[in-house]
């Protein structure tokens, strides 16, 4: 038996992959389905003399979050849905004065308190801008445990890397069950440079400041334009699975938990003989809309499964340019189709 | 081999620690082990289940919506679960508490009076362990040494001195499973 393999939450995992990649900081406010993350930070933050807090609400957590970005420290905040509606303001914020930072949305049912059931209804407000402002945000979306380890770490590497808030994207599902993670050596995905901005008392040096109000004629209009030349770069940063969509007739699209249930669909469906494919997003934004549009041109039809009622199946649609062929299946408010239900309905469109 | 299973009951009867055993064991058998839990605004005595994936491939569904084995601890479990079981499947019904028959004709059913029998043992509370043992030997899924060897890896040092009446329980509840081995 391999010793390394450990039984665990998606949330517990999250966390420890935040310990992992050297974040000493978090801060938040309970809510299920995420609870499990400040409960594992409450104990394991001390132990690796990070700071632990429970704040008084969301927007107070996500403020120490950007306060403790400033310092130079890895920081996080997590929370579910109608919680990261009201870190909006505060990811904003970090975004327009360049604060690195990590963010995790467990995605509950909505809208409104809606019921605390796993859901993918957070896609619009994670990839469009939930904040006010011009700006982008790197969204990931992990499909497995292992993988939701791993792209915890990677998402500091981002957030450090082009200095920006970063949304790990996933739901109850993946936070609520257990996998065994082996959990892999911390090595940062990026070259990190040295954080020559901090705020860290001006000893010996010139003061620094920074902020995202810029009133001066032409400062904030020249800030996003400087904002939009990292916002490129970041698209290259597209992470995206296929699998068996070479030669598939249809083609399905989804990410998160949906993606891995889609994969068994797939599965049934190449048992009966039926060519299915998946092209599976593991980054929302930027998104892999070459890919997505190279398999979803080849295929006959087009399935975007999600947990909501349709809201990836846009970027879908953009992407592949016949919408035609593009079918949606969604299960809203905590609703979650099962690998059966999905070969049904690959079923009923190859006919 | 892939096997699916839910444990059903209601809160307090160690539904989901069951399942969290038996991945544990699981894991140093080497295979792949999904656990999925109901959560929501679960108390003592109100609605508890879990589906446990185990296989050798990687799992991808953790989602069990026609499951092969119910095991059943009580009527609040069974009751909402029963019609879930897939066709000709197994349920391992606790006697103790679930006085009604069947409603699924086409199933087979072990009973065994699950509860009655940790209560003999000494702890109502093993009841879980007991139908745990039912299952490994009725299926053969998992090496019972396994899961006796992962009583120690979940039990905390606060509960250590537990560990022998839980394995009482596993292997009271194996027997039973093995003599039920060849029937159905």
């Amino acid at each position: 038996m391999n010793k390394n393999k450990r039984l665990i939450s998606g949330n517990e995992a999250i966390a420890e992959a935040a310990i992992m990649a050297g974040c000493r900081f978090y801060a938040g406010y309970p809510i299920t389905p995420q609870n499990q993350i400040p409960e594992y930070m409450s104990w394991r933050m001390p132990e690796v003399n990070g700071v632990f807090l429970q704040a008084e609400s969301e927007l107070a957590a996500i403020n120490m979050v950007f306060g403790a970005s400033l310092t130079g420290t890895r920081a996080m905040t997590s929370s579910s849905s109608p919680g990261i509606s009201l870190k909006q303001e505060g990811i904003s914020y970090m975004a327009g004065c360049e604060l690195p930072g990590v963010i995790v949305n467990i995605q509950r049912g909505g809208p409104g308190l809606g019921n605390i059931q796993g859901s993918q209804a957070d896609y619009f407000q994670a990839t469009k801008g939930g904040g006010h402002g011009d700006y982008r945000m790197p969204v990931l979306a992990p499909s497995t445990i292992p993988e939701a380890a791993e792209l915890m770490m990677a998402a500091f590497d981002y957030a450090d890397f082009y200095r920006t808030p970063v949304l790990l994207l996933s739901d109850g599902i993946l936070g609520q069950m257990m996998e065994a993670v082996e959990f892999k050596e911390y090595k940062p995905i990026k070259k990190l440079v040295k954080k020559d901005w901090i705020l860290d008392g001006a000893r010996n040096r010139v003061p620094r400041s920074i902020f995202s109000l810029m009133t001066a004629p032409g400062a904030l209009e020249k800030h996003n334009w400087k904002l939009l030349e990292k916002f490129s770069k970041m698209e290259k940063e597209v992470l995206s699975e296929t699998y068996l969509a070479e030669d598939a007739e249809i083609l399905v699209c989804a990410y998160g938990i949906m993606g891995r249930i889609g994969k068994a669909a797939i599965q049934m469906a190449r048992k009966e003989g039926i060519k299915a494919g998946l092209f599976r997003p593991i980054t929302l934004w930027p998104f892999d809309s070459k890919t997505a549009s190279l398999y979803g041109s080849k295929a006959k039809k087009v399935l975007v499964v999600e947990q909501n009622l349709g809201q990836m199946v846009e970027d879908i649609k953009l992407a592949v340019e016949d919408s035609k062929k593009v079918f949606f299946h969604g299960r809203p408010g905590g609703g979650v189709a099962s690998k059966e239900d999905l070969f049904e309905k690959i079923k009923e469109l190859i006919k | 081999m892939e096997a699916n299973l839910i444990i059903c009951g209601s809160g307090g009867q160690g539904v989901l620690l069951a399942g969290t055993v038996l991945c544990h064991a699981a894991i140093k058998e080497n295979k792949n082990v999904t656990w999925l839990p109901s959560y929501g605004a679960e108390k003592r005595g109100g609605l508890s289940y879990c589906a446990v994936v185990i296989s050798t491939e990687p799992i991808l569904s953790p989602l069990i919506s026609r499951p092969p084995v119910i095991i059943a601890l009580d009527n609040i479990g069974f009751d909402f679960y029963e019609h879930t079981l897939a066709d000709k499947g197994l349920i391992i019904l606790n006697t103790t508490l679930i006085g009604r028959e069947t409603k699924r004709k086409d199933a087979e059913v072990l009973k065994v009076p699950i509860t009655q029998i940790a209560r003999d043992l000494g702890n109502v509370r093993i009841a879980n362990m007991v139908a745990l043992g039912v299952y490994l030997g009725k299926s053969g899924v998992i090496m019972l040494e396994s899961v006796i060897a992962a009583l120690d890896s979940v039990a905390s040092s606060k509960y250590k001195d537990l560990i022998l009446i839980n394995r009482q329980a596993l292997e009271k509840g194996f027997e039973i499973g093995v003599q039920n081995k060849k029937r159905g």
